[in-house]
């Protein structure tokens, strides 16, 4: 399994200018970078990552668009691959970070939550390019590969659940800037005007 | 009534009612670039015109939630999306209209297929029995559009979604001409 942190920092150095969302991996990504690029939109309504991220990388066919989702968000709108697979922007790299559970309510696991193959998931919807890791050193290996690529492609990783326990209210808050002002910075940072 | 007659009263309930060609026209108005939507029995008239239409690029979506996440992202991205679904699948996704759009200020036109409704007031359909009252809990401007002659109030919709950099309904009530 990989730490959550450790599959950011590897990605990090093969980011080029990419359009960043990062999901769940926020609060760790927030450490390496936060600018127009980035967007740490928190947890708008659960499951919308990979659709918010398609959506980028639509509306910007050049620039290369990565979203680190997990799979509870997935599993959630899990038909959203379809909707990829047929649009097939060739800018968009998913990044799954499957700890089969639902770490920030305490750890209860995922339906099936041992027991689902996230690629053949994938391949089954349409999605082509797919890969599987649960070792950091083979993800870290095979990123350049990955990022060369067209896309869509769809990474499946395993990831330590990190479990949180304490209530909402006792949590440390981490984003920096509220979701709208991270889509109207990165607006701004684009250029666009309408 | 005599079958002349019928015909002429049907030619004028279509003639009355509102085109496929007029929305898509409002559509290329307001500068749209893409059709977010899931078919419903309402809008399913649309589907060929808006493929012949270069100018609009069709994203189709299996869940109604989906195509709020999805408008949010191609907004940021410097797109101009429209959500084309059903009254039913937009009840559906109301927690995604929360977080994605009204949450991120994302102006945004939806036309929504008005299931149920009969212009007169008596529904027998709860789909149009809510559909008001849940664009008023969630504080959603919204117009209706019943005929070609209303079709420029969606033009007033996306004027409205701009200056107030949120989601606006446009509810298309032409279920009573008898399309379907």
């Amino acid at each position: 399994m990989i730490y959550t942190k450790d599959l950011v920092h590897a990605f990090a150095p093969h980011r080029r200018n990419a359009l960043v969302v990062s999901g769940r991996s926020g609060q760790y990504w927030l450490d390496i970078s936060e600018g127009g690029a980035d967007l740490p939109v928190g947890d708008p309504s659960m499951g919308g990552h990979a659709g918010f991220s398609f959506g980028l990388a639509l509306a910007q066919p050049e620039k290369p668009v990565v979203v680190f989702d997990s799979e509870g968000d997935l599993l959630m709108n899990l038909s959203i691959l379809t909707t990829i697979a047929e649009k097939a922007p060739r800018n968009y790299y998913y990044f799954l970070m499957d700890n089969e559970c639902y770490a920030t309510t305490g750890g209860q696991p995922v339906p099936n939550a041992k027991n689902v193959a996230y690629d053949l998931v994938a391949r089954g919807c349409g999605i082509n390019r797919t890969y599987f890791f649960d070792d950091l050193a083979t993800y870290t290996a095979a990123l350049p590969e990955i990022l060369a690529k067209d896309g869509p492609v769809f990474v499946w990783n395993k990831i330590h659940p990190e479990i949180e326990n304490r209530p909402p209210g006792q949590r440390a808050p981490w984003r920096k800037r509220s979701p709208a002002k991270v889509v109207a910075d990165t607006r701004k940072f684009l250029g666009v005007t309408r | 009534m005599a079958a002349g007659e019928k015909r002429t009263m049907m030619s004028d309930e279509q003639a009355a009612a509102l085109s496929p060609e007029s929305v898509v026209a409002q559509m290329k108005q307001n500068g749209v670039s893409h059709v977010v939507w899931l078919p419903d029995s309402e809008t399913n008239w649309l589907f060929l015109k808006m493929q012949e239409e270069q100018s609009l690029s069709l994203v189709g979506v299996a869940r109604e939630g989906h195509a709020c996440s999805i408008a949010a992202g191609l907004f940021a991205g410097g797109a101009k999306p429209i959500v084309l679904v059903q009254n039913t699948g937009m009840m559906e996704s109301g927690d995604s209209m929360r977080g994605w759009l009204l949450n991120l200020n994302v102006p945004v036109v939806f036309l929504v297929g008005y299931r149920g409704y009969t212009r007169h007031g008596v529904n027998h359909d709860s789909a149009a029995e809510y559909t008001e009252r849940f664009l008023l809990a969630f504080g959603i401007k919204f117009y209706m559009v019943e005929s070609n002659a209303d079709a420029d109030r969606i033009s007033l919709a996306f004027t409205e979604s701009e200056l107030t950099q949120r989601p606006v309904v446009v509810l298309i009530a032409d279920e009573f001409h008898g399309f379907n």
